[in-house]
């Protein structure tokens, strides 16, 4: 499936197995706030440990922000799966395929109207039933129109 | 899947990739089938740096040689267990079908370690020490781990994949290559029960009697 909506900016995890989808422009008045969903997408047969994966060697998802120009508020993880893979005793969570991560933006109201880059960092580690990837830590970008 | 690339050094010090775009949206950039490509060929080497090594032919040729420490510390050379097969499996304390294999390598340590055989663990764990040491304790490791580097990475063709595992001859040759979980306990076993069959050469003892011939021929040494 090929993108390509005005203002979109395409993004991708590097080389990786996890795609991320481009975003859209994220509009935001000056001391109001916005939601922004990073739509990630990976290749079948992987899959990569939720936020929680309850074992504390596995590296769990992990999506962070810079400080400025908006201030993030608590990254909304989807609902983890619990897979059973052929090399766990237990299940494990995990998600696969599609998945969607929240973020509530606020915009201070001191925010320099115009166009702005809010860029984060996805942290993540890739294993399907008989090998693991090494972890990668990505950069994502939104682009803001601050109004 | 993407197009087939060659194999590439992957800095396991997460290097932060940038946001490289991607031309389609949903396909394309992945990293798999990568190592497990058959066109990939061996680059010559360029000025001042050695050939990539492709783990995709490397079965007959000699392992890469590496030092590296132990968990005591001790700095291990690779060349030191010239002589012996070697089960040389690298790992990650983060990496589940690791952990499947680690009871087996467990008891082919415990099996074939008076046959001249060892088994060598290095992982690639980015926290180093602080990571490995309570998960050696945790699965009880009987065998000697060791702290893997981006240099042995690159020595290895990248290590695209964990677990990747060589069974390494007497003579210091690659047998066979292992991306993945690709066989069982017994098969391992069987291959190694084969490596460990095999005749005793001069040349399995080589390295050891060409360190003693050097010291005899030094000028120290006479």
């Amino acid at each position: 499936m090929t993108v390509a909506s005005p203002g979109l900016e395409a993004q991708t995890a590097g080389s990786g197995v996890l795609t991320i989808a481009p975003s859209s422009q994220l509009s935001i008045e000056r001391g109001g706030s916005a939601e922004y969903t990073l739509k990630a997408q990976l290749a079948p047969g992987f899959h990569v440990n939720s936020n929680m994966p309850g074992d504390d060697y596995l590296i769990p998802i992990k999506l962070t922000w810079n400080k400025e120009p908006l201030e993030a508020g608590p990254v909304m993880y989807p609902k983890a799966q619990m897979e059973k893979l052929s090399f766990s005793t237990n299940p494990i969570s995990v998600y696969t395929g599609t998945f969607e991560i929240g973020t509530r933006f606020k915009a201070p109201a001191s925010a320099t109207p115009g166009m702005a880059f809010m860029n984060g960092k996805l942290r993540y580690q890739a294993c399907n039933n008989k090998e693991c990837l090494p972890p990668r830590t990505v950069d994502v970008r939104v682009t803001l129109n601050i109004r | 899947m993407g197009a087939e690339l060659p194999v590439s050094k992957i800095s396991w010090s997460v290097g932060v990739a940038g946001a490289v775009a991607c031309a389609l949206f949903w396909t394309g950039c992945s990293d798999i089938g990568a190592k497990k490509s058959a066109e990939v060929q061996e680059k010559p080497a360029a000025a001042g740096k050695p050939a990539q090594f492709n783990l995709d032919a490397a079965v007959g040729k000699s392992a890469p040689a590496f030092s590296l420490k132990d968990a005591d510390g001790q700095t291990v050379h690779f060349a030191d267990y010239r002589g012996k097969v070697v089960l040389l499996d690298f790992w990650a304390t983060w990496c589940g079908p690791c952990k499947v294999e680690i009871p087996w390598f467990m008891d082919f340590e415990k099996e074939f370690k008076d046959r001249g055989f060892a088994v060598l663990g290095v992982s690639m764990d980015e926290d180093g020490w602080k990571a490995i040491k309570p998960y050696m304790q945790n699965m009880k490791m009987n065998y000697r781990v060791l702290l893997g580097d981006d240099d042995v990475s690159t020595a290895y063709g990248g290590l695209d994949s964990l677990p990747t595992t060589l069974l390494i001859d007497r003579q210091g040759r690659i047998a066979s290559v292992h991306v993945g979980i690709t066989m069982g306990k017994k098969e391992f076993e069987d291959a190694i029960s084969k490596l460990l069959s095999e005749p005793v050469t001069n040349a399995s003892v080589t390295g050891h009697l060409d360190g003693s011939l050097a010291r005899l021929r030094s000028p120290n040494g006479r």
